[in-house]
């Protein structure tokens, strides 16, 4: 029964693979294969994360030896082969991934998976080393599965065609491989000096190491942290994420809402796992409480700066990885659950957000004077590129569908929605999370001396979401309210549905935020023990039943 | 053959680097290239340079001093699949770039 179960720990890995992999073997026309395939894959990806949740949790302790399973690929054990461990905060993110990949996926099929038939396999890849990031326990693998995830993020921010999406597709790429190239150096530095990459083993093995080993090892985490930093887009290393993200089409945004995210995980992953002494220094410190802050700063500010609405959503993702690192660059483990927490909403929240943005946009039937530089697109243009000319396939709002009626109602109440989430605002959960993180930081933070850095982060996070509310208010009137040469956009059900999921879902995580508080409390707590962690990987080599 | 080691990883970063931060697509293409270079080395010389031994260990009882690590030799034909695939990407993006805007500047306009 057990060894049965453990199988389940790879299926978010081989599942998606699979199903990309084969969607690769249709052609253009049969589309319908392809929504098949993907709905089921995606389905099944949830229904594992769900029941990874559940067996994880206290529910079921019966199963797994303090809720983390390990499943040792090939059946190598633990520190030759590489292992994929499920623990709660693995379980936690996996779920976030699969539900908002489900409403990514429900979303492009309404017309942005066409034209173009590796759509749905990118999207599939994507998931693939998202998932992976999630349950390895070898810090190589969690290289590779970032590569994953990379090159599959590259294919996907390159859908429809044009000059700055090739551009900022660009700059994605080439800060991608430098942010890759330092991953490498760490990890190699890591191994040259303590001789192993899986986690647990080092976990155990890096407070034995010499002094002088010790400097290096510092070094090689302190640049791989740099890595990590980079993709969770801490400033000042994410200057490309406004352009490539505001530039991706709609549901490629959404998906991209979780990248960071994985960034962010990282951190915590390791950073925990090295927690033991003052290494972790280099990860979870208090400069990355400042550099969080540095962050939020430019995220709001660029929030007051930009016209466009992708942007601004943008720009409210950087703001949530300014607030998750300032919160967890305090150091403090009771403050590990409200970050979490705020981690689901915010990632469910930006996903909803850049989906709304793909169906306001068409809300413009002409350029807005207000926004000359950035919406200089005609109506339906051409682009020219290796000799073809081919038309911009998601600048015509024509295609069929059923449509629903009142449109601009639904929309705007979408639109709210998500204003309230962004900034925090009650009665929807934003406002929970930033509640249930300040006021956490500001009790428990004076007793580790960090009094005046709470207060500064509470002030910071309160004048952030004053800033948003400033900035969306108007793009909201601009979107809503100036009348003139609008056009009612019409709206498919297939790309209103998963919005409205989504809002909803962010509803039920408010009104229950007493039991998943109480699951992320229980996550927290087993993330800042990392014995039981250690000792369930290595049980294979520490001999029989752990 | 430390001091040459070190020497080749160290030419390649700096060029690499500064190519890198040069304007024109294709300097950026090729720092990146120098870049990956140095960062294989590296990964190779983490598990100690040797020369002599062969990597996969044979027989039971084996005495492992005598081997190479074979783990630095796996991870660097990793990362060189990788590194050739993200450049192939990016020499396709480069030609688009060049196309769609008519100029090889990173930013797709001369500044």
């Amino acid at each position: 029964m057990n060894a049965l179960l453990e199988q389940l720990v790879a299926l978010p890995i081989v599942i998606p693979l699979l199903a990309g992999a084969a969607m690769l073997l249709t052609t253009e026309p049969q589309r319908g294969t392809r929504i098949a395939l993907s709905m089921l894959s995606s389905a099944i990806q949830l229904a594992v994360a769900l029941v990874l949740l559940y067996l994880t949790s206290d529910a079921a302790p019966f199963i797994w030896q303090d809720g983390i399973g390990v499943y040792s690929l090939g059946g190598w054990p633990a520190p030759f082969g590489i292992v994929l461990v499920a623990d709660r905060l693995s379980a936690v993110m996996l779920t976030l991934q699969a539900v908002l990949g489900f409403a990514v996926l429900t979303y492009s099929i309404a017309r942005w998976d066409r034209p173009g038939q590796p759509f749905h396999s990118l999207l599939q890849f994507l998931s693939m080393g998202v998932n992976g990031a999630f349950l390895t326990g070898d810090l190589f693998n969690l290289f590779v599965f970032v590569e994953v995830l990379l090159a599959a993020s590259y294919g996907l921010a390159l859908r429809g065609v044009g000059g700055t999406r090739v551009g900022t597709g660009l700059h994605y790429l080439v800060v991608n491989i430098m942010a890759s190239l330092m991953f490498l150096i760490g990890v190699s530095m890591i191994y040259g000096v303590a001789g192993t990459l899986n986690m647990a083993d080092l976990a155990s093995r890096f407070m034995g190491l010499a002094p002088h080993e010790r400097t290096l090892f510092d070094t090689g985490a302190a640049i791989l942290g740099i890595a990590f930093l980079v993709k969770a887009g801490t400033w000042p290393l994410n200057f490309w994420l406004p352009g490539t993200y505001s530039a991706a089409v709609a549901p490629v945004g959404a998906a991209f809402a979780m990248l960071t995210k994985v960034g962010v995980y990282a951190l915590m992953r390791v950073g925990t796992l090295m927690s033991e002494d003052e290494a972790a220094a280099s990860m979870l410190g208090l400069m990355m409480f400042y550099f969080g802050l540095a962050t939020l700063l430019t995220g709001t500010i660029g929030m007051l700066a930009s016209h466009h609405l992708a942007r601004l959503v943008s720009y409210s993702l950087v703001v949530s990885t300014g607030i998750l690192l300032a919160a967890l660059g305090l150091g403090l483990e009771s403050l590990t659950a409200p970050v979490l927490f705020y981690l689901i909403v915010s990632a469910l929240t930006a996903g909803t957000f850049f989906m709304l943005t793909g169906m306001t946009d068409r809300t413009r039937s002409v350029p807005s004077a207000a926004m000359p530089a950035e919406q200089p697109l005609p109506e339906s243009p051409f682009y020219t590129a290796f000799g073809v000319r081919e038309p911009d396939p998601y600048g015509t709002d024509d295609d069929v569908g059923v449509a629903i009626p009142r449109a601009i109602v639904f929309l705007g109440l979408a639109f709210v929605s998500c204003v309230l989430l962004v900034t925090g605002l009650p009665p929807l959960p934003g406002f929970i999370a930033k509640f249930a993180l300040l006021s956490t930081a500001i009790a428990t933070a004076p007793a580790a001396g960090l009094g005046p850095a709470a207060w500064t982060l509470a002030a910071a996070v309160l004048v952030s979401g004053f800033v948003g509310v400033v900035a969306l208010t108007r793009a909201g009137i601009r979107l809503f309210w100036t009348v003139t040469a609008r056009t009612t956009p019409r709206l498919r059900v297939l790309e209103a549905a998963p919005v409205a999921f989504l809002v909803a879902l962010c509803i039920v995580l408010g009104t229950a935020a007493s039991p998943i508080m109480r699951y992320l409390d229980h996550a927290a707590t087993s993330l800042h023990e990392p014995r039981d962690y250690i000792r369930n990987v290595l049980a294979a080599r520490d001999g029989g039943a752990p | 053959m430390e001091l040459v080691f070190a020497a080749a990883i160290a030419i390649l970063a700096g060029s690499g680097v500064w190519l890198v931060l040069r304007p024109r697509t294709f300097q950026v293409l090729m720092g990146l290239t120098l870049l990956s270079y140095a960062v294989n080395l590296f990964i190779f010389g983490m598990g100690r340079l040797q020369t002599g031994r062969a990597p996969i260990i044979a027989g039971e009882a084996a005495d492992p001093a005598l081997y190479a690590d074979p783990v630095p030799q796996a991870l660097v034909l990793t990362a060189i699949v990788i590194g050739f695939g993200t450049t192939a990407l990016l020499l396709v993006l480069l030609l688009a770039l060049r196309a769609l805007t008519g100029t090889d500047h990173v930013d797709g306009r001369d500044a």
